[in-house]
């Protein structure tokens, strides 16, 4: 095994440039989990990103807040201003894992595991973030909702690094995220979801869902169901929308049966008395 | 570039590179194993075995160590990430304080327990974050097999020095 | 009195086995690993070993390598020490391999691939096997067992309503923190060479005969010693035989030390778990809610092996018909083979799994017959001087109705009960509930088995007057050694101070029988009162017992008088007076003493995501007189959580009969966010016969909460489920659609 241990982005994206096949290393959470059984990840190359300071920072903006790439949980939950302009990130960021993972764990790092159990990735979709990947060529920023193409896949080329997370400051009037594991804590998401509504404007609804696609995503058959108005009485009423926007499959920790009923039940009571036409 | 550079030893040992941290308030320098994760460090090269391996998938927590202030899980964290930093274990926490949890049975096998113990002692140093937190979820990364957690949170409430919360 | 080695634990210092250094004994060690099967049955064709690595340089030891018989000394010896050429269960050993550089070690048992050609294995219990399947006698059935009490088909004839149904309980995972460590080196001894293993277990005589049996040598030439361990559970009563085996078989062949240390997923994999369990009831009530017939099967999953089925299957069978009196009782069982991992000895041994079935059709019955939970088991608790299913007749003191009575009291039953019903009313998705549980533990080995196993301790007097207690007996956090030392220092009228508890190391101690069947305090406990009583006589004149500092010093005084010399005082199992049981028509005094109980559950559940939360829990235990109320509670707490996992979450996967969710990310354990805090609360009725008074605790705690939380989600649901783990999977599929 190899690794390298750059002191700066520049140096980083040069590395990356020169070789390829080097895999970045930010909390370690998820990579380093059983690692003296795989033995086989000990022979390739990494590369540190996590004294890279710069990459470190959150910043307030006046219509924007930037989360550096190695931006932890535990540094999301300390900032006193994401609680009140974002409060989905702080819900989400208080039920992964527990402390240890937290304090360790990138919101980067979520993004670019690429687990479609991600809790970070839901919340930050709701919040339409974007993600900036830097190389040696340059800078680009796609929408998260763009980001993955697959199971595990993603627009991110091997040169690439996630440099930053930026989401637009935007009045919203209601928002919530549910986390369902099998216990409260340290689970892994049996399904998720994120749901903001922005105040005044045009398409106000966000919905994001986890583990029940191969990649985390959002929903346009409910959000479109949700600003069409035509009425909601019952859970199953969401039945057709959510057979149009994910897939859920049975696996080890849930069945898919399992999930579409309570995606259809979190959607109904969460939004039941908050969208007019869920009653 | 080189002394950012960490091969291999199995292809070269004599090429090791050395880290510095700050373990238990002493200043250690230690040649790199880049495939070798903070606790074995510990464990098997640095000669402090308090941290345990209970699940090497950072579930469990008994490998629980202070980096820079935080709880972290060592078998989570290759050891060349702690450069310049500093990390707490077990081993530098007095006996002597331990008395509350001795005396509300927050041991009973001890495997959990120096990993609970280092998580426990955290939040009794940063006593504030209990305003926003409960104590059994901020205890919820330490899995314990034997207490039912109620001895290491009613110990907790005693090291702290709050009166033993009620029962609701 | 505080845990002895409380501290030490708590501030890191307590060395584990795979915490020491490879120094001293360990000099030179290498690591051991075990080769595996990746089929569930069939005939090894062959072992090949990747060609990336030149095994000159690894020890590698195959069933050809056993001295002795290729066999795990336990009840019956079925089960091999290295599969002979043929595998009955997924991850069982095929062979092992040692080597100093432990990365190498595990690339190196990686590139081995063991290939087998398939028979059809049987996986699931409950289904009669195809010829093809038969394993075992022309059934595969391990054992068949069967109480009966009275004429229940005459009874049938005359009840009110019969009641009928069938439960399920799942396997569980005991997940100790601290996995299966064993070391192994050889010394020299007056016979020959002596093969030494030392590590984490419960039973130190059950690994010397199983050393014994497979290496061919005597109890000279095999030593057993118990490093601390860090949680057993039942987990390590019979497994870590197989593991000192392989432990003491690579040290043989490589003469070296050798470390087999587990991690989590390989213990999880190949170590043994709870019986899975199928109990069928059919009961007939009278028109008041009295029991008049209890027609019961239970069928249990043995697994692969024999192993400790038999007996676990027992214990089973003699709890299925709970606390409760009736004049006749049938009880029909089996245990069958299956090409699943063997299941083995857990906290409980067979009593969670029937009791379970019982106390949920107990609230069947009770609504059958439209009484309360809790009035149709105050209808029917035992009274003393009736009779158990084995016609036990009742005795000891405890009032079961009143400490039904204070549990319902302490808990705020009532109160919970009409609050939750308004609640349920008013909230848009929680459901509240409260559920009860009335259950019994026998005290110690089944029947005869304390009898049988005729257990030993010995006290030492030391040259310093301190008095040294030498049993086999384990610590493996349950509290043994502080409450040994509590007793002894009792008998004694020493303080704790001038009481030693020596290492269980089979060179030293005798056999106080194994660490299980909540036996340790209230058996092992009273025969370190007699032995310290011998002592004390030995030293005294005519007869009189020394107490206090005068036996202090009389041992002191001794030594000086005979310098060099060992001083002890012994003492054997006598069992208790008119204890009889005949365990061929199982009928008698099945234990000499039960432990009672009663479990009161408050739960909530989420019908959007029929996930149960357990918001208060009461245990009401009588487990005869408290020797340490920190550790006892501690024992209750921790039995609860134990069982609301295995309740509610501790669901296993299974592929092809082995684990697939091997890791404690995906077997799912409670975490303190999970648990509300456990009410526990003593009811104390001293137990004549047992050490300091005192009856098991160790188990009693594991028997109730799953029923209790059962039936509390059916208050809280109307869904009436019947087996266990109660997955949010499964609980949704039994509330209506659309919640
Ligand atoms: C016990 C435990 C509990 C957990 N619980 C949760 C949970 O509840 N919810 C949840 O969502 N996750 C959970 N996780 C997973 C993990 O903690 C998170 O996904 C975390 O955010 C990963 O971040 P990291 O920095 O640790 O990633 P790393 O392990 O360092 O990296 C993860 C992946 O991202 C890549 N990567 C990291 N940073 C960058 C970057 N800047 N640019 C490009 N690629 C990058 C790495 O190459 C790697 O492929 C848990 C993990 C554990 C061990
Ligand atoms: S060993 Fe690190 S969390 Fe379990
Ligand atoms: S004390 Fe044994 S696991 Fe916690």
């Amino acid at each position: 095994m190899n690794v390298f241990m750059p002191n700066t982005l520049a140096e980083a994206c040069d590395l990356c440039a020169k070789q390829p096949d080097l895999i970045p290393l930010a909390g370690a959470t998820d990579l380093l989990v059983h690692w003296p059984l795989r033995q086989s990840e000990h022979d390739k190359s990494y590369l540190d990103l996590s004294k890279l300071r710069e990459l470190r920072k959150i910043t307030w903006a006046a219509d924007s807040l930037t989360l550096g790439a190695l931006t932890t949980y535990w540094d999301v939950l300390q900032d006193s201003r994401a609680k009140s302009e974002f409060p989905l990130l702080c819900e989400s960021a208080r039920q992964v894992g527990a402390i240890q993972i937290q304090s360790r764990g990138t919101w980067a790092g979520n993004i670019a595991n690429g687990s479609p159990a991600a809790d970070g990735v839901p919340v930050l979709m709701a919040y339409d973030a974007s993600v900036t990947l830097t190389s040696k060529s340059g800078a680009r920023s796609v929408p998260l909702h763009e980001y993955y193409t697959g199971y595990r896949k993603s627009v991110r080329r091997t040169d690439e690094l996630i440099s930053t997370i930026t989401m637009p400051l935007r009045k919203y009037d209601f928002s919530v995220f549910h986390k369902v594991g099998a216990r409260r804590a340290q689970a892994i998401t049996k399904i998720g979801l994120a749901v903001t509504r922005e105040a005044s404007a045009a398409a106000p609804w966000r919905v994001v869902a986890n583990s029940v696609a191969a990649t985390v995503k959002r929903c346009p058959a409910i959000e479109q169901l949700l600003q069409s108005a035509s009425p909601i009485r019952k859970p199953d009423d969401f039945s057709s929308a959510i057979a149009a926007d994910v897939t859920p499959i049975d696996d080890i920790r849930s069945t898919a049966d399992y999930r579409r009923t309570v995606l259809a039940r979190l959607l109904y009571h969460s939004l039941n008395g908050v969208c007019p036409s869920v009653t | 570039m080189q002394e950012h550079f960490i091969p291999s030893p199995i292809h070269d040992r004599s090429a090791a590179v050395s880290i510095r941290f700050n373990l238990n308030g002493r200043d250690v320098d230690i040649p790199i194993d880049p495939t070798e994760r903070l606790l074995d460090t510990l464990r098997y090269r640095l000669k402090l075995p308090g941290s345990k391996e209970g699940c090497g998938e950072g579930e469990c927590g008994a490998c629980t160590v202070i980096i820079d202030d935080l709880p972290a899980n060592a078998c989570l964290i290759p050891t060349f990430q702690v450069r310049g930093c500093k990390v707490r274990t077990i081993e530098s926490i007095p006996a002597s304080s331990l008395q509350p949890m001795l005396e509300a049975g927050a041991t009973q096998c001890g495997a959990c327990t120096p990993g609970v113990v280092v998580t426990a002692n955290w939040i009794k140093e940063h006593s504030d974050v209990l305003a926003s937190n409960t104590m059994r979820a901020l205890m919820a990364g330490n899995l314990c097999r034997c207490t039912g957690y109620d001895g290491i949170i009613d110990g907790l409430e005693k090291w702290i020095g709050k009166p033993p919360g009620g029962r609701s | 009195m505080q845990r002895l080695e409380g501290l030490s634990k708590l501030s890191g210092a307590e060395r584990y086995l795979d915490d020491e250094p490879l120094e001293g004994t360990l000099k030179g060690c290498l690591w051991g690993m075990t080769v595996r099967s990746p089929a569930s049955r069939g005939k090894i064709r062959q072992i090949s070993y990747g060609s990336d690595f030149d095994w000159s340089h690894f020890v590698v030891v195959e069933p050809r390598d056993i001295p002795g018989p290729n066999e795990t000394y336990l009840i019956e010896n079925d089960q091999p020490v290295l599969a002979p050429g043929y595998v009955r269960h997924m991850h069982e050993a095929v062979a092992l391999v040692a080597h100093e550089d432990r990365n190498l070690l595990r690339r190196a048992v990686a590139s081995i691939q063991v290939e087998i050609d398939p028979d059809p294995p049987v996986l699931d219990f409950r289904i009669a096997p195809r010829p093809d399947q038969i394993q075992r006698g022309t059934d595969n059935i391990i054992k068949r067992l069967q109480i009966k009490k009275g004429d229940v088909h005459a009874a049938f004839a005359n009840a009110y309503k019969i009641v009928e149904g069938e439960y399920e309980t799942g396997a569980q995972e005991h997940v100790y923190i601290e996995n299966n460590a064993m070391s192994a080196w050889m010394e020299e001894g007056p016979n020959g060479d002596v093969v030494v293993v030392r590590g984490s277990m419960q039973c130190p005589y059950y690994v010397l005969n199983a050393l014994k049996h497979a290496l061919q040598r005597d109890e000279t030439r095999v030593r057993v010693i118990q490093a601390p361990t860090g949680g057993g559970f039942g987990g390590k009563e019979d497994y870590p035989s197989t593991i000192a085996l392989h432990c003491a078989l690579l040290a043989l062949k490589a003469r070296r030390p050798v470390k087999i240390i587990y991690d989590r997923s390989e213990d999880m994999a190949a170590t043994p778990k709870r019986h899975p369990s199928l109990v069928r009831h059919k009961t007939a009530v009278a028109k008041d809610g009295r029991l008049l017939a209890q027609h019961i099967e239970v069928i249990l999953d043995g697994g692969a092996y024999v192993t400790l089925s038999p007996v676990v299957l027992s214990r089973g069978i003699i709890h299925a018909a709970g606390p409760y009196f009736c004049e006749n009782v049938l009880i029909e069982s089996k245990a069958v083979l299956t090409n699943c991992v063997p299941y083995g000895a857990f906290r409980g041994f067979g009593a969670p799994q029937t009791i379970f079935a019982c106390e949920r059709q107990m609230d069947r019955i009770a609504h059958a017959v439209g009484l309360e939970p809790v009035e149709v088991r105050r209808i029917n608790l035992l009274r003393d001087g009736q009779t158990t299913s084995t016609q036990q007749i009742v005795s000891g003191g405890t009032d079961r109705h009143a400490l039904l009575d204070s549990a319902v009291r302490a808990s705020d039953y009532d109160k919970h009960k009409r609050e939750s019903e308004a609640f349920n009313k008013t909230h848009p998705y929680l459901r509240r509930g409260i559920g009860v549980a009335t259950v019994l533990h026998g005290a110690g080995f089944t029947g005869n088995g304390e009898v049988y196993l005729n257990s030993k301790v010995d006290v030492g007097g030391r040259s310093d007057g301190k008095i040294e207690v030498l049993a086999a007996s384990t610590e493996m956090g349950q509290g043994t050694n502080t409450a040994f030392t509590a007793i002894a220092a009792e008998a004694a009228g020493l303080n704790a101070t001038d009481i030693v508890i020596g290492v269980p190391d089979t060179f030293r101690v005798p056999n106080s029988g194994p660490t299980v069947a909540s036996r340790t305090v209230m058996v092992v406990g009273k025969l370190i009162e007699r032995a310290i009583d011998d002592l004390a006589v030995q030293l005294g004149q005519n007869g009189k017992p020394l107490r206090g500092s005068a036996l202090k010093a009389a041992i002191s005084d001794w030594h000086k008088k005979n310098p060099g010399k060992e001083l002890k005082g012994r003492a054997t199992y006598a069992p208790p007076p008119n204890v009889k049981f005949d365990d061929k028509n199982y009928v008698g005094d099945a234990y000499a003493t039960y432990a009672w109980g009663v479990c009161i559950a408050h739960v909530e559940v989420d019908l959007r995501t029929a996930a149960i939360r357990v918001l208060d829990f009461t245990a009401m235990q009588d487990i005869g007189k408290v020797i340490n109320p920190v550790l006892a509670k501690g024992q209750v707490q921790g039995g609860v959580v134990q069982a609301i996992g295995w309740a509610l979450s501790e669901e296993f996967k299974f592929k092809d009969g082995g684990m697939l969710n091997n890791t404690l990310t995906n077997y799912i354990i409670p975490t303190s966010d999970d648990v509300p805090p456990i009410r526990v609360i003593f009811h104390e009725t001293p137990y004549p016969f047992g050490g300091g008074g005192a009856k098991g605790v160790g188990e009693l705690p594991m028997d109730g909460p799953a029923p209790a939380i059962l039936s509390a989600v059916a208050h809280a649901t109307g869904a009436d489920a019947k087996a266990i783990p109660l997955t949010p999977e499964k609980l949704l599929s039994l509330l209506p659609q659309n919640c």
